[in-house]
């Protein structure tokens, strides 16, 4: 039996429960925590904080790996420098998150809470996803 | 600066933190791969074979985790504040950079500043810069 599924699923779960519990599925939450100027809402710096804990010890026991437990490949990126792409991307993508308070997995898991904004701001990711394919494709026949 | 004391939630926020880092644990040791939720939707666009079931699989987790915790308990506030155009043009921009930008939220600010990643942590200054920038001018320039 192939469990990658299985385990795909339930690490999925367990980040929705996650960003239900923290209140970053709520974009109103995440909005209070970027307004520093107005009446500011710390919370969503200690998700951070709670989540990089952990993760700073799963992925030391990680890095030593070559193999999951499962026996698959597991592969680290190893991408060290930083470029032009990198910089313009974190920078647009803030400007988007600042602008309706949503980033990708608080947007699903607001979307299967059955919030219809939520759907608008998916359906319009997706759209933007598919332009970066749609110039990425371009880019790869020019450049060949 | 004033601190909404009133919405301070540091329990919630370091549990369900804990609970992200703990998904994103799960993910690399048992599918080898990071969580980040971005780069798993993208890559559904641009399918390869025996990479887009584990994909589909923690997509669902997310989506599914919101109605699986409704069968339990009170799902908590899920509120969006901005109206269709606002989330259309915030949805692009999310899709399109956070490709562009090889991250967004979970990438870079968890699985990323988790690993150390001098990447990670440029693109994730980048997006809080902005995200910090863009409410403050939508809230104290703009709607000020």
């Amino acid at each position: 039996m192939r469990l990658s599924p299985l385990t795909a699923l339930i690490a999925g779960l367990v980040f929705g429960f996650g960003l239900l519990v923290s209140g970053m599925a709520n974009p109103a939450k995440v909005l209070a925590f970027l307004d520093l100027a107005g009446a500011w809402d710390p919370s969503l710096a200690l998700v951070m904080a709670g989540a990089i804990a952990v993760g700073l010890v799963g992925f030391r026991v990680a890095a030593g790996r070559e193999r999951t437990l499962t026996g698959a490949a597991l592969t680290l990126p190893t991408r060290r420098d930083v470029d032009r792409r990198l910089v313009v991307g974190g920078l647009g993508f803030g400007i988007g998150w600042g602008l309706a308070g949503f980033c990708p997995g608080p947007a699903l898991v607001a979307l299967g809470a059955g919030q219809g904004g939520a759907l608008v701001f998916t359906v319009a990711m997706l759209a933007g996803m598919g332009v970066f394919e749609l110039l990425e494709s371009r880019r790869g026949t020019t450049d060949a | 600066m004033t601190i909404a004391w009133d919405q301070f939630t540091p329990f919630t926020a370091l549990a369900g933190g804990a609970l992200i880092g703990l998904a994103a644990t799960a993910l690399i040791l048992f599918n080898g791969r990071i969580a980040g939720i971005s780069g798993i939707v993208g890559g559904l666009l641009r399918p390869t074979r025996g990479d887009t079931t584990w994909r589909l699989a923690f997509v669902a987790g997310l989506v599914l985790a919101p109605l699986l915790w409704s069968l339990f308990a009170r799902l908590p506030d899920i509120r969006i504040e901005a109206g269709t155009p606002l989330l259309i043009v915030a949805g692009l921009l999310v899709g399109l950079s956070t490709r562009y930008g090889a991250g967004c939220t979970s990438g870079h600010g968890v699985c990323g500043l988790s690993r150390l990643s001098p990447r990670s942590l440029v693109a994730t200054a980048c997006f809080m810069a902005t995200g910090f920038a863009t409410v403050f001018v939508v809230r104290h320039v703009v709607g000020g």
